[in-house]
């Protein structure tokens, strides 16, 4: 396809309006079939909700400056159906040109020869390299020093609170801003004093039907304590019994006072948040846009330290851009899969409004972003990730997160006493432990 | 019926020896088996063959080739497993829990339908619709009537001071509510195969018995459910194979859960060999699966046979 002026003037004046114009000076266009050229693209996601909103808000624009490319873009579940699916499509010889993949997931893919390496000259023609992203997620990201994998974000579990309700409460200082609930005391206090001024209860966690939650509030605090779960690449289950039963007795110690309900599920938990049934609500950041459309009064700040001093940790995972491997695959398919992947980079305006903590240094460190709350509220917390431990049965949704997450629901439910499940829980890692690694 | 007894060829019967045409017989009966012996061997005698040798080998999703000899290490991996055992007797749970009701209820709303004077359509209609429903439709309906504090079963049990249980949230409580949904989906069909059954049975006889004065109870235990015997035979093999196949409820509705109460035998398969990709043990806990579903078979199978003779 020939390039018109008419053509190269509106990719120039759209490149602009998106801060893509580095495209134009590092000279991808020469490789690249150009901005109108042909050629196809498929990307997978598993973004739902909110986050699925914005992916196709970010997609659409780069449709609008690649006409040329015809871009399909596929949703599936999240979590293991997703890497199953991935996995699968990729050794079948049939997979998409650019997929998302969790950090935590991504070493697991690599080691089962699933990725393709991002090559640090093919990643410089499209302007991306290692200074441009926050040290901590491009370093996790890295295997044996190459990359795999671009982070996109780093999403930490956080604490979303409804303003009225604690104000109400008296949890409010003169500045609006929430007092510190840095002891479990103080936190548990703060939960009291939530539930009789919300009438119903002081805080809300998904428990039912949900592992990966209950996980990651334990971990939050587990890691606050310094514990650790798995060493060795999972190899070796390492819970310290004591630390970890002190967080399941504090975590179970809410559900039995009725400060948070004990039977409730992800929608359940969200529900009641917005219907101010709440004060307070424990989730990743990403379910930010389900309140902005709920029109509630709210805030969100940092998981709160009860445990940490001045370490702070909390549970978190990074969204990163992979291209999975396939063999004899077209160079030209490579830089138009880093076209896409280069343009959502430059979209972390759109993904941080959907409270994703950008790791787009070119963007997390503009003033637009510092002047975006409450997502600058707790930036922080990239700071203090702690992702999950290495293993191949160990990520985001992943079955180390199925088997942690199901003894722990059953504490904050009340089935079980924290010495039980710990003990189920200790005995299935060590199952999974100690299974020859299949990758 | 006198026509086709004229037409048959008197010589077979007349001759001591073997009629000639049977040698001729076999190869156009092996043309018109061909395509499906064919896409039989390649789709179900082939890949139960691999997935047997599989069975003995470390066989990995991602490596290619079989992997390391592991001769019966799967095998004695999965007979120490305690998830292995656990979830093999979730998957019995949920069929001891769903056989029965999907027999007697089926039966029952059968009657009920071939007994009805007037819109008799609907009600068949009515019965069988959900059956028609794809899973994860019916998943999702059911997670919204079993959704704790907003669902429609706890608000309408409230209604009447009944405090419900959590139905999917609770370990004890998850099987059975998955249960319920099952036979509310499913009945359709066992109804469908009894209400054929019902129309099989001569009207003569119910207006013989009531001639001689025998109630309508009478005539259902005397007549009905005899001359039904062998509806209820198929009904009832067709129901524990279905049971003991179930995945897609659970997986959609529970992932399993909680705490792994709900997860069948099927998703320790599909987790095993997908997820963990360990094929080579995915195959050895399909065909220790395989070898139960066959006793269960057999059990029936042995049942059937002394039925046949006794009529």
């Amino acid at each position: 396809m020939t390039l018109t002026r008419r053509a190269l003037l509106r990719g120039t004046a759209a490149a602009t309006g998106l801060g893509l114009v580095g495209l134009g000076t590092t000279g991808c266009s020469g490789i690249t079939p150009g901005r109108d050229g042909g050629g196809s693209l498929d990307y997978w996601n598993l973004f739902g909700g909110g986050d699925g909103v914005r992916m196709t808000q970010m997609l659409d624009t780069f449709r609008t400056a690649n006409p040329g490319i015809a871009l399909s873009a596929v949703t599936l579940a999240w979590g293991n159906p997703y890497y199953t699916k991935l996995s699968l499509a990729t050794l079948g010889d049939k997979p998409p040109d650019v997929a998302i993949s969790h950090l935590t997931r991504m070493k697991t893919l690599v080691a089962s020869d699933l990725l393709e390496e991002l090559r640090p000259e093919d990643l410089g023609r499209h302007g991306i390299t290692a200074d441009k992203f926050t040290p901590r997620a491009w370093q996790a990201g890295l295997v044996e020093g190459r990359a795999y994998g671009l982070p996109l974000d780093t999403h930490p579990f956080v604490m979303f609170y409804n303003t009225d309700i604690c104000a109400k409460a008296g949890l409010l200082d003169a500045a609006g801003a929430l007092t510190p609930l840095d002891t479990p005391d103080k936190f548990t206090d703060a939960m009291r004093r939530a539930k009789e001024a919300s009438g119903a209860y002081g805080g809300v966690v998904s428990i039912n039907g949900d592992t990966s939650t209950p996980w990651r509030i334990f971990q939050s605090l587990y890691s606050q304590l310094g514990g650790e779960t798995l060493a060795d690449e999972g190899r070796r289950v390492v819970i310290d019994d004591a630390k970890a039963t002190q967080v399941l007795t504090f975590l179970q110690s809410l559900t039995a006072d009725g400060l948070f309900p004990a039977d409730i599920d992800y929608q359940g938990a969200i529900a009641t948040f917005a219907n101010g049934q709440a004060g307070f609500y424990f989730q990743g950041e990403w379910e930010i846009s389900t309140y902005q459309t709920a029109k509630m009064p709210f805030s969100m700040t940092l998981f709160p330290n009860l445990y940490g001093g001045a370490r702070y940790a909390v549970q978190a995972d990074s969204h990163t851009l992979v291209i999975p491997r396939q063999p004899g695959r077209d160079p030209e398919q490579i830089d138009r899969a880093l076209l896409l992947i280069r343009s959502m980079l430059d979209q972390s305006k759109t993904w941080a409004e959907g409270g994703h903590v950008p790791t787009w240094l070119p963007f997390r460190d503009s003033a637009e972003y510092q002047a975006m709350t409450p997502q600058s509220n707790y930036a922080s917390a990239a700071d203090g990730a702690v992702y999950d431990p290495d293993g191949w049965y160990s990520g985001s949704g992943s079955n180390f997160e199925i088997v942690t997450g199901s003894a722990i629901a059953t504490v904050l439910g009340g089935q079980q006493s924290p010495a039980d499940a710990l003990a189920q829980m200790r005995g299935q890692l060590e199952t999974l432990s100690t299974t020859a690694s299949p990758i | 019926m006198t026509t086709e007894t004229a037409v048959r060829p008197p010589d077979a019967a007349e001759s001591g020896a073997p009629p000639e045409r049977h040698r001729w017989t076999g190869l156009p009966a092996l043309g018109f088996l061909a395509p499906f012996m064919i896409l039989y061997l390649a789709f179900i005698i082939g890949p139960t063959l691999y997935g047997l040798v599989m069975s003995f080998f470390d066989t990995s999703l991602v490596k290619p080739g079989l992997s390391g000899f592991a001769g019966f290490g799967n095998y004695t991996e999965a007979l120490q497993s305690s998830d292995f055992w656990s979830s093999l007797w979730h998957t019995l749970w949920f069929t001891i829990l769903t056989t029965p009701p999907l027999i007697i209820l089926a039966f029952a709303f059968a009657l009920l339908a071939d007994r009805a004077r007037y819109g008799r359509w609907f009600f068949r209609l009515a019965f069988f619709a959900p059956f028609i429903l794809p899973s994860a439709v019916v998943a999702l309906i059911w997670i919204f009537l079993y959704t704790p504090g907003l669902g429609l079963i706890e608000t309408a049990l409230a209604k009447v001071s009944i405090t419900s249980p959590n139905w999917l949230g609770d370990p004890v409580w998850a099987m059975p509510s998955l249960a319920m949904t099952t036979i509310w989906w499913t009945l359709g069909f066992n109804f469908v195969l009894y209400l054929a059954g019902l129309q099989e049975i001569p009207r003569e006889l119910y207006e013989a018995s009531s001639i001689d004065g025998a109630s309508v109870w009478q005539q259902i235990r005397k007549i009905t459910i005899p001359m039904l015997g062998r509806t209820t035979t198929l009904v009832a093999v067709l129901q524990v194979i279905a049971s003991l196949k179930v995945f897609d409820q659970m997986y959609i509705m529970t992932s399993g859960g909680p705490n792994f109460a709900t997860r069948s035998i099927l998703e320790y398969v599909y987790d095993q060999g997908f997820t963990n990709f360990r094929v080579g043990y995915a195959a050895a806990v399909s065909m220790l699966f395989f070898l139960v579903v066959l006793a269960v078979s057999a059990v029936w199978f042995a049942l059937v046979r002394r039925q046949e003779k006794e009529v």
